[in-house]
């Protein structure tokens, strides 16, 4: 699903609550290149969390009061940007199911929806990938989220905006995509089998010798960055955010 | 030990197992490379191939018990006999009534699922009854006295040597890794079987409600030999296995072949309408067909669940998973692992006991993405989890935590005030918690987005 995009709009940012409490610097990378890109940012600091952790964990009363929130907050807003793919594919795709048969919510949900996206798909189509512009003499990869790449559908979206940046060497790992391990609560409930998957993910770029490893969720950042060093993994581990604030600079 | 502790020592096990982890991953790449192969030979698209497959199923689930009904008919006016077991209990209850009614002594099996499920070999040992197991995979594993590893490929986890030093020990042949001499010593092993077994037990890849026929899917035609050599033949199959018509075969059998194992086609398939017929030269005098629910009506029952009935037990949800790959097959300690087993068997063997499986998924979607008959798995599984919250099976301990988490998070006001109590709690609990827990207790930044938002600061 691509949602359409409007010409000249304002951005809300959507700050997970990851970034909120533990990131926040993925949070002003961002905001950052957007406005680089010429867009007018703001942040409303109503919003807290979207509801995912009680939603995936199976406790949807919980979620319902957290997301109600969300939507509450961004009911006025223009566009709403977030740097994950997974609390944008919440609000897109699971919102309609946490709601589903609450009639009242769902014309909020389908409001809010529409109007939601994941930061490397909201540039690329808003067709900006070519006013990118930066320089980094870097070898890297890319570990798209899984909910980025199966709820969202990006695919192609990152490789092509990291493919504005002078000198960069992009490293296309020979296995498939699998996931790093992260899964929200997940790693929380079962460390054990998180850390084996990290290992078997990271076990994909760590012969490359690469300088950085680009990921789009800030849940799959924190799980890889504790990690990397029992994976033998030494490269940085950066949102693409945080990569391009950099590299526009 | 309850089943949650035991699969969470299991897993912790299996995760640190590398050697483990190296032959899953070898074989799983292997498996890879075949499917991907032949979904773009056999399929000119595979997507469309899914929905229509998901297509029928659906019809199925949509009639499935009038099609119960005329695969009955059909099947009993060829002379065969249709048992209807609720649930494990009935199904073995039938079996030992038919083996006492034959004196029969000996049985041969071929490779059934549905078996395992009603754990018909443990049933058949403990009332004497002397079992061979016809396909290699099964053969491997129930000289190992071991369950199977996985649906499709039970022997997964076994390497080569392992294999070789089994046959050694059991079978008392000469030492060799050759995998050819492997099979022929198996063969050699199970063709006195075939001969010699009064009745033969096989499971059913697909049951055909128009023709009232089952049918049959392998590679090694044990199967085939099982039911055709003994005077009796009985085959268990789960009720959803059902297909209307004959014709759907052109489409389910190389899609499951395809998704299962990355074949075209398997190296035998059959096709039974019943038993030995007054005009035929030999096959098996009695046929009896027993029809399983044990829970599926349960599953059928619920709008929610149903669509998980349309699985074809291809297997492929296995191989797609990280998390079967990190922990293996064993560790589920149930008949059905993987995605679809941790949507079915809280279904089929109790929410309470068996929920933490759907927990046991980091919900990549890798699952749903591969399933051949479109199964929205891994929505499911949080279904699952949804259910298991409804019916108070959920973990009490992260039940709490969320109840918590749900009264401060909405608002900003309540998280500014508990910000500076996690930032000194988060520390204090690493002492308690184990390696892999303690790295990924995250460090709080000094200041929350949103603080230094309104102050105008930023992290540059």
């Amino acid at each position: 699903m691509s949602n359409h995009v409007n010409e000249s709009k304002t951005i809300s940012l959507f700050i997970p609550c990851l970034v909120d409490q533990i990131l926040p610097e993925i949070g002003f990378a961002m905001a950052d290149v957007l406005r680089k890109l010429h867009y007018d940012v703001t942040y409303d600091a109503r919003q807290t969390c979207c509801g995912q952790p009680a939603f995936n964990a199976g406790h949807r009363t919980e979620a319902m009061s957290v997301a109600k929130q969300f939507l509450a907050t961004f009911s006025n807003a223009d566009c709403i940007v977030s740097p994950s793919g997974s609390c944008s594919a919440m609000v897109r795709n699971y919102y309609p199911v946490l709601f589903a048969g609450d009639e009242k919510m769902m014309a909020q949900v389908h409001s809010v929806q529409e109007r939601t996206f994941e930061f490397s798909e909201f540039i690329s189509a808003e067709n900006k990938v070519e006013r990118i512009v930066g320089h980094a003499d870097v070898s890297l990869s890319i570990h798209n989220s899984c909910h980025s790449m199966r709820e969202l559908g990006i695919d192609e979206q990152i490789a092509d905006i990291l493919a504005r940046i002078e000198g960069v060497k992009l490293f296309v790992p020979q296995v498939e995509h699998t996931c790093c391990g992260f899964g929200g609560l997940f790693s929380y409930k079962m460390p054990d089998i998180a850390s084996a998957m990290a290992k078997s993910r990271l076990e994909a770029f760590t012969g490359a010798d690469l300088d950085v490893l680009i990921v789009n969720d800030p849940g799959c950042i924190q799980h890889l960055r504790a990690e990397a060093p029992s994976a033998g993994f030494k490269g940085e581990i950066l949102h693409l955010v945080e990569f391009l604030q950099k590299a526009m600079d | 030990m309850n089943t949650y502790a035991k699969f969470m020592r299991e897993a912790k096990s299996m995760a640190g197992n590398e050697i483990h982890r190296a032959k899953i991953k070898k074989a799983i790449t292997s498996y890879e490379i075949q499917v991907d192969g032949m979904k773009k030979q056999q399929f000119q698209d595979w997507n469309a191939a899914r929905e229509v497959a998901a297509g029928i199923k659906n019809e199925v689930l949509a009639n499935l018990p009038e099609m119960l009904q005329e695969f009955e008919e059909k099947l009993t006016s060829r002379g065969a006999t249709v048992l209807w077991a609720e649930n494990a209990e009935q199904a073995r209850h039938y079996i030992e009534e038919i083996i006492s009614r034959h004196n029969a002594r000996k049985v041969v099996k071929s490779k059934s699922m549905t078996t395992e499920e009603i754990e018909l070999n443990e049933y058949l040992e403990s009332r004497g009854i002397e079992n061979w197991e016809s396909d290699l995979g099964e053969l491997i594993v129930q000289l190992a006295d071991e369950k199977p590893y996985h649906i499709v490929t039970p022997a997964m986890h076994k390497s080569k040597q392992e294999i070789a030093r089994l046959f050694v020990e059991k079978l008392g042949i000469e030492y060799t890794e050759n995998a050819e001499e492997l099979t022929m010593a198996a063969r050699a092993h199970l063709r006195r079987a075939f001969v010699t077994a009064d009745i033969g037990i096989t499971g059913a890849n697909f049951i055909i409600a128009e023709e009232g026929a089952i049918v049959m899917t392998e590679n090694e035609g044990n199967g085939r030999l099982g039911m055709a050599c003994p005077k009796v033949h009985i085959a268990i199959a789960g009720i959803e296995k059902m297909l209307p018509r004959l014709a759907d075969l052109s489409l389910f059998l190389p899609l499951l072949t395809t998704s299962g194992t990355g074949q075209q086609l398997t190296g035998y398939n059959s096709i039974v309408r019943g038993p030995k017929s007054a005009a035929e030269p030999d096959g098996p005098e009695e046929m009896i067909v027993i029809l399983l629910d044990n829970g599926r009506s349960n599953i059928y029952a619920q709008d929610h669940f149903r669509e998980v009935l349309r699985c074809i037990r291809c297997g492929a949800c296995l191989n797609a998973c990280p998390v079967f790959r990190s922990v293996g097959g064993h560790t589920y300690a149930t008949t059905y692992q993987g995605p679809v087993g941790s949507i079915i068997t809280p279904q089929l063997r109790g929410m309470a006991a068996w929920q933490h499986l759907a927990h046991a998924c980091s919900l990549c979607g890798a699952c749903t993405e591969v399933c051949p008959v479109g199964i929205d798995l891994h929505p499911l599984l949080l279904e699952t989890r949804w259910q298991a919250d409804k019916e108070h099976a959920a973990s009490k301990k992260w039940q709490f935590a969320i109840k918590m988490w749900s009264k401060i998070i909405p608002s900003r006001k309540v998280i500014d005030t508990f910000r500076p109590l996690m930032k000194i709690f988060l520390p204090l609990a690493k002492p308690f918690l184990s390696a892999n827990q303690k790295k990924r207790i995250p460090t709080m930044a000094k200041k929350s987005f949103a603080q230094m938002w309104e102050n105008n600061e930023s992290t540059r």
